[in-house]
């Protein structure tokens, strides 16, 4: 190998935003032309930010790119595309009011004699690039007609078709299903006979073991080493993602398992009964007891955030009924759900969860504010003792609370969206994906308040798409699919494979 | 390419129907009204609305805001009257006044998008620094005598469809100027990819950037083709008033936008015709004929455009809130 | 000790009282010492310094309610016209063209005036809560539509009124000062009362940093939109009784004519980011002195009024460029935070 050139080298790579947040610190990572190449590392170890500057989002503080042994300093996704390297996000990047055909062409348009777009050859195009990805789609409707897998699909096309030598896919799976994902598979197969070289992004090991030739994992910032799959036991790719010995974590685990099993649930809190909201769930029974923690699972669209929206006053019942304590209510806004002592820590936290210029104080106290309403203004003093002791409490670091909650890491700012709904004594907790974005030892801690605050007698709702996660702190988990309930799974019967079968239609 | 336009067809099939409501309006309440001169005279009239429609399009398009039109055309307006004044001829003042617009279209697009200053703020400023200009130069109107001027502000084509008084019409020469900025208008949007970008832009920033589309060249380019429109706007106005006036046309930024919003374009970017905006204006323009020919204060131009404006706005709302839930529907049931 | 001065100065007030000193002082020493005299006449206080309190009034009024709707990243640009209804309602009353019934009232006179503000807020709040309308573009129509709302309520006419109890709204005095400042520290006291021992200054604060992030943490967002937008009509209004009561009748052509910009450089001058976020309104109201007395020393320096516009809209635009975080990244001024962050959104 040493001997042919390689397709990507990246060396000595290191960032840093702001004064103290490394996100990366001599990083390295090399492609070979036609390999999949797998970037692993637990959220926070800095892939996305190795993705960002390989395709110029991000400016690098240091290092050297090589592309074919030329050095490349892109400094804009366009500069990047010239190049040669092309992009798949988690999130669908194309432009929802635009067709189909011209979110695959736009940019690189075929052109008639006259130099005008040819919008003819393009839907042809269009049509023919798709099918081989079996898609029939109509390519002259607007892409928010369709579905966000097919959008994901038409996004993989557009990367797919453009001339690239380097193809990255950034956690492209988390809204495909099965099938979708088998395809997109096939897909990736096919680039690389055709000699493209592809960064594959994920958190699915499965997915890591069943398609790629080589892995390089990062933790914190840091590069842990490069190894061929096949060659890399499953536990030790674990372990050097999370830089602790499995069997210490597991330890640690079965500790919390423990505690779970020793939870006892109480009174119906929660009951759902047919809710049904336009577009995201229909006809919905659900019931949440005190003390319990309810792991709600499914794919991405099947309608875990949406019921938890639904319950938070967030969307609105259009049809059937819900109970908090056995009371009828209506929830028109957010406030009315937290009156009734419900809480939701919502799944974007930076533009659902924190107010980025406030600072951790105003932010901690603001749903308890909220709730107590305008009038009763908590005092500042109140404020900063409330501060204070979610600060110990949850460990949060910072120096003080009147830093801004922006230039907290992740795993802080959830902590400080948790603290503002402590704050406020709630009855029900509702954690939309709490760990998303968050190193691995937070995680941990978050999971572990998670049981024990069910064990103080509060309800949760946990919404997780690492089902592991779920497994973990759950007795129960209710499983959705298409914005339907699926199936349950409960106790003893929980497992990996029971929510699959579900997820997948097994049961129903 | 149906589907595509659904919001904006619906908009813009009602705008035509209100157009041709009102037309029917005046033709049965007044006498003399209905005549092709009326009809022409809606060009005539407001052809540099028009045409600094067309060119605030394309920043709304893209999700911006230019509220800086009226006083790029009133600058326009009093820096050519001026500089004709002094002696300078109309074929080096003519193109100084467009690359004029060019420059302040650039300046404040630039600002908006390299130091991510809100458009409203900056073009609220280029307003009130244009505006201070003018009267910089002159506090007077100052009368416009050029040759040239003077044959534009007069040459006219007379069209005749019949014997009849009310099949004859005239149209000025400027009128052209709109009809060529508006088929241009339309290629660039249609058949460009500066022009797709800008919807792209409008549709979602962040993605047409992840895309690989040149944003930066995209959006300050919008907003030099409001500035150039308004800018020639300002010359088509200077033909048809022969004058150069610092206050003239005080707040007519509204008027552009409700031209587009009217004609069918979403204010929060993306959706959005160039065609739509030119009907938008003559629904304007028959609003100004009805209430000069019923004899009100003119004012009440401005509020009944500014009613219009809020109507279509609110329609455009529940529109975009039924076809949500439609989708929802049709997501449910698949 | 040391805390305590890096506390004054990092006090959003802190450089916008420094800057409104400095203008009196170059003013004192240009004038040799003559901006500073005060004379009493009949009791009453008279001056340049105290000309520009009075003549501010109306500017730090509306300086106050404009910080609220900035703070929340929206815009008020028709308080000007707004001015102009106001001005018209309460002289068409006095003069008895509009509701004769009420026989002239100055009472009846100012609570319509202000009721009309009120009613023009409500409909700002309305199109920018509820219809989502951008401010900018909501408060467009009514800049637009107020003139001529106002222009239909005089019949298109200048007005003039004889009423010395309305013009003591402009004129007026009490224990030698100026009456106008006094509505101002009653208003602005009112309103920082409210701001400060209520949480709505939080609630604004937090709207203008994360509007959905603020409805998810149960603050009814479209509630207190309207609120910010009515009280920034109800306080034009009043800078609108202000005027027409100077002027001593209703002129709906100028009334409060391009005052939107003098606003927003007040609240920009006092150092709220117009992006939305944090503000304050005392240094919103320093601002407004800055302003007027920028204009006052401007005019003293015998320069056309028509640049002062010019020089405002430059202001605006270098004070925004000093916020911007980008503009700082660009020339190379030490970054705070990550301002990244900003720019991918």
């Amino acid at each position: 190998m040493s001997g042919q050139t390689k397709l990507l080298t990246m060396e000595g790579i290191s960032k840093t935003f702001g004064k103290a947040v490394i996100a990366l610190n001599n990083v390295q990572f090399e492609l070979e032309a036609g390999e999949i190449h797998a970037l692993l590392g637990e959220n926070g170890a800095g892939k996305s930010t190795l993705i960002k500057v390989l395709t110029g989002v991000e400016e690098r503080d240091e290092g050297e790119i090589l592309l074919e042994g030329k050095k490349i300093h892109p400094k804009s996704t366009n500069e990047a595309q010239q190049v040669g390297i092309s992009t798949v996000y988690q999130e669908v990047n194309l432009c929802p009011n635009l067709s189909v055909a011209e979110n695959i062409y736009i940019g690189r348009a075929p052109k008639t004699k006259m130099g005008a777009i040819d919008w003819a050859a393009m839907s042809r195009d269009a049509k023919e690039l798709l099918k081989k990805f079996d898609l029939h789609l109509d390519v002259s409707k607007r892409l928010d007609n369709y579905s966000v897998a097919i959008q994901q699909m038409v996004a993989i096309a557009r990367a797919s078709d453009i001339q690239a030598k380097v193809l990255i896919l950034d956690e492209p799976t988390s809204s495909l299903s099965k099938v979708e994902v088998d395809k997109l598979f096939e897909i990736m197969r096919r680039l690389k006979a055709e000699g493209m070289g592809i960064i594959f992004v994920t958190h699915f090991l499965d997915q890591v073991y069943e398609v790629t030739d080589r892995i390089t994992v990062l933790r914190n910032g840091t590069y842990v080493g490069t190894y061929k799959t096949a060659e890399l036991p499953r536990m030790e790719l674990v372990s050097k993602m999370i830089g602790k010995d499995y069997a210490v974590l597991n330890q640690s685990l079965k500790e919390g398992q423990v505690e779970k099993e020793g939870t006892k649930t109480g009174d119906e809190l929660i009951s759902m009964k047919g809710v049904s909201h336009q577009g995201s769930i229909t006809g919905m029974d659900l019931s949440i007891a005190k003390g319990e923690v309810l792991g709600l699972s499914g794919l991405l669209g099947s309608g875990r955030s949406e019921t938890a929206r639904v319950l938070f006053g967030i969307d609105q019942v259009n049809s059937g009924e819900l109970y908090i304590n056995g009371e009828k209510v209506h929830l028109k806004h957010p406030i009315d759900a937290i009156r009734k002592d419900l809480a939701f820590c919502p799944e974007n936290r930076k533009t659902e969860g924190i107010i980025g210029d406030l600072s951790i104080r105003d932010n901690m106290a603001l749903a308890l504010q909220a709730k107590k309403g305008l009038f009763k203004k908590i005092s500042k003093k109140e404020a900063q003792r409330i501060a204070d002791e979610y600060i110990e409490k949850l460990e949060i670091k910072t120096p003080d609370a009147d830093q801004l909650i922006k230039n907290l890491s992740g795993g802080n700012q959830q902590k400080v969206i948790l603290a503002r709904w402590l704050a406020t004594n709630p009855q029900l907790l509702m954690l939309d994906e709490p760990t998303r974005g968050i190193d691995i030892g937070t995680k941990a801690e978050i999971q572990k308040i998670v049981i024990d605050l069910a064990a103080q007698g509060m309800a949760v709702l946990f919404i997780s798409s690492e089902l592991d996660e779920e497994l973990r702190c759950c007795r129960r988990i209710v499983v959705l699919k298409d914005m339907e309930k699926a199936g349950e799974v409960v106790g003893d019967n929980i497992s990996e494979g029971a929510v699959m079968q579900i997820m997948a239609g097994g049961e129903k | 390419m149906k589907e595509k336009l659904r919001i904006k067809n619906i908009s813009l099939t009602m705008t035509i129907v209100l157009f041709l409501v009102m037309f029917i309006f005046g033709s049965v309440r007044y006498e003399h009204f209905f005549s092709l001169s009326t009809f022409l005279n809606l060009f005539n009239d407001n052809a540099y609305l028009m045409i600094a429609g067309i060119g605030i399009t394309f920043v709304l398009i893209t999700g911006g805001i230019d509220i800086s039109i009226s006083s790029t055309i009133a600058f326009t307006g009093v820096f050519m009257a001026y500089s004709l004044q002094r002696g300078i001829p109309s074929y080096v003042v003519i193109p100084m006044a467009l690359i004029i617009g060019i420059v302040v279209g650039a300046v404040q697009g630039s600002l908006i998008h390299y130091f991510r200053l809100q458009p409203f703020i900056v073009t609220l400023a280029g307003q009130f620094l244009m505006r201070g200009l003018c009267v910089v130069i002159s506090e007077a109107s100052i009368p416009i005598t050029d040759p040239f001027f003077k044959f534009m502000a007069l040459g006219r084509i007379q069209i005749k469809l019949g014997d009849s008084k009310a099949l004859n019409g005239k149209i000025y020469y400027y009128v052209l100027i709109f009809v060529a900025v508006l088929l241009i208008g339309l290629y660039v949007l249609k058949k460009t990819p500066f022009g797709r970008a800008v919807y792209a832009i409008g549709g979602s920033e962040q993605s047409a950037e992840l895309m690989g589309l040149n944003v930066a060249r995209t959006k300050i380019g919008a907003y030099i083709i409001s500035s150039f429109c308004a800018s020639l706007a300002g010359v088509v106005f200077s033909f048809y008033t022969l004058a150069g006036y610092g206050l003239q046309n005080m707040g007519m930024e509204l008027d552009a936008i409700s031209s587009a919003v009217i004609g069918g374009t979403l204010l929060t970017g993306g959706v959005g015709s160039v065609f739509g905006t030119a009907v938008g204006a003559m629904i304007q323009g028959i609003i100004q004929t009805i209430v000069t020919y019923e004899n009100l204060n003119t004012w009440w131009t401005k509020v009944t455009i500014a009613g219009l404006l809020c109507f279509f706005i609110v329609v455009q709302r529940i529109i975009a809130v039924r076809a949500e839930a439609m989708k929802g529907k049709e997501l449910a049931a698949a | 000790m040391k805390n305590k001065q890096y506390k004054i100065t990092q006090n959003q007030a802190f450089w916008p009282v420094i800057i409104f000193l400095t203008i009196i002082l170059f003013n004192t020493v240009m004038t040799r010492g003559e901006f500073l005299s005060i004379s009493i006449v009949d009791g009453h206080f008279y001056g340049r310094i105290i000309d520009i309190f009075r003549n501010g009034g109306k500017l730090m009024i509306l300086a106050a309610g404009m910080t609220m709707v900035l703070a929340t990243g929206g815009t008020d640009i028709s308080v000007g016209s707004v001015m102009a209804i106001s001005g018209a309602i309460a002289c068409s009353i006095i003069r008895g063209n509009l509701l004769p019934g009420l026989g002239g009232s100055v009472a009846a006179a100012i609570i319509f005036a202000v009721c009309a503000g009120i009613l023009c807020g409500l409909w700002n709040g309305f199109l920018v809560a509820q219809i989502k309308i951008q401010p900018i573009v909501a408060t467009m129509i009514l800049l637009v539509a107020g003139r001529g709302i106002a222009q239909l309520i005089t019949s298109g006419k200048i007005i003039t009124i004889n009423s010395d109890a309305y013009y003591f709204i402009n004129g007026g005095y009490i224990l030698g000062l100026p009456f106008p400042l006094y509505i101002v520290l009653f208003l602005v006291g009112i309103l920082l009362l409210f701001v400060h021992r209520t949480s709505f200054g939080l609630f604004l604060e937090s709207i203008g940093c994360n509007s959905l992030a603020s409805k998810f943490a149960g603050i009814k967002v479209n509630r207190y939109l309207l609120a910010i937008y009515t009280i920034s009509g109800a306080f034009a209004s009043v800078a609108g009784l202000i005027e027409s009561a100077g002027i001593k009748g209703a002129d709906c052509n100028n009334a409060g004519l391009n005052i939107e910009l003098d606003a927003i450089l007040a609240v920009a001058i006092g150092g709220t980011n117009l992006m939305g976020g944090r503000f304050s309104i005392f240094a919103s109201v320093i601002g407004a002195l800055i302003v007027q007395s920028i204009t006052t020393t401007v005019l003293a320096l015998g320069v056309p009024a028509a640049y002062i516009r010019v020089l405002k809209a430059l202001l605006i635009i270098v004070i925004c460029l000093s916020q911007s975080g980008k503009f700082k990244v660009l020339f190379g001024r030490k970054l705070e935070s990550k301002k990244k962050e900003a720019v991918v959104l």
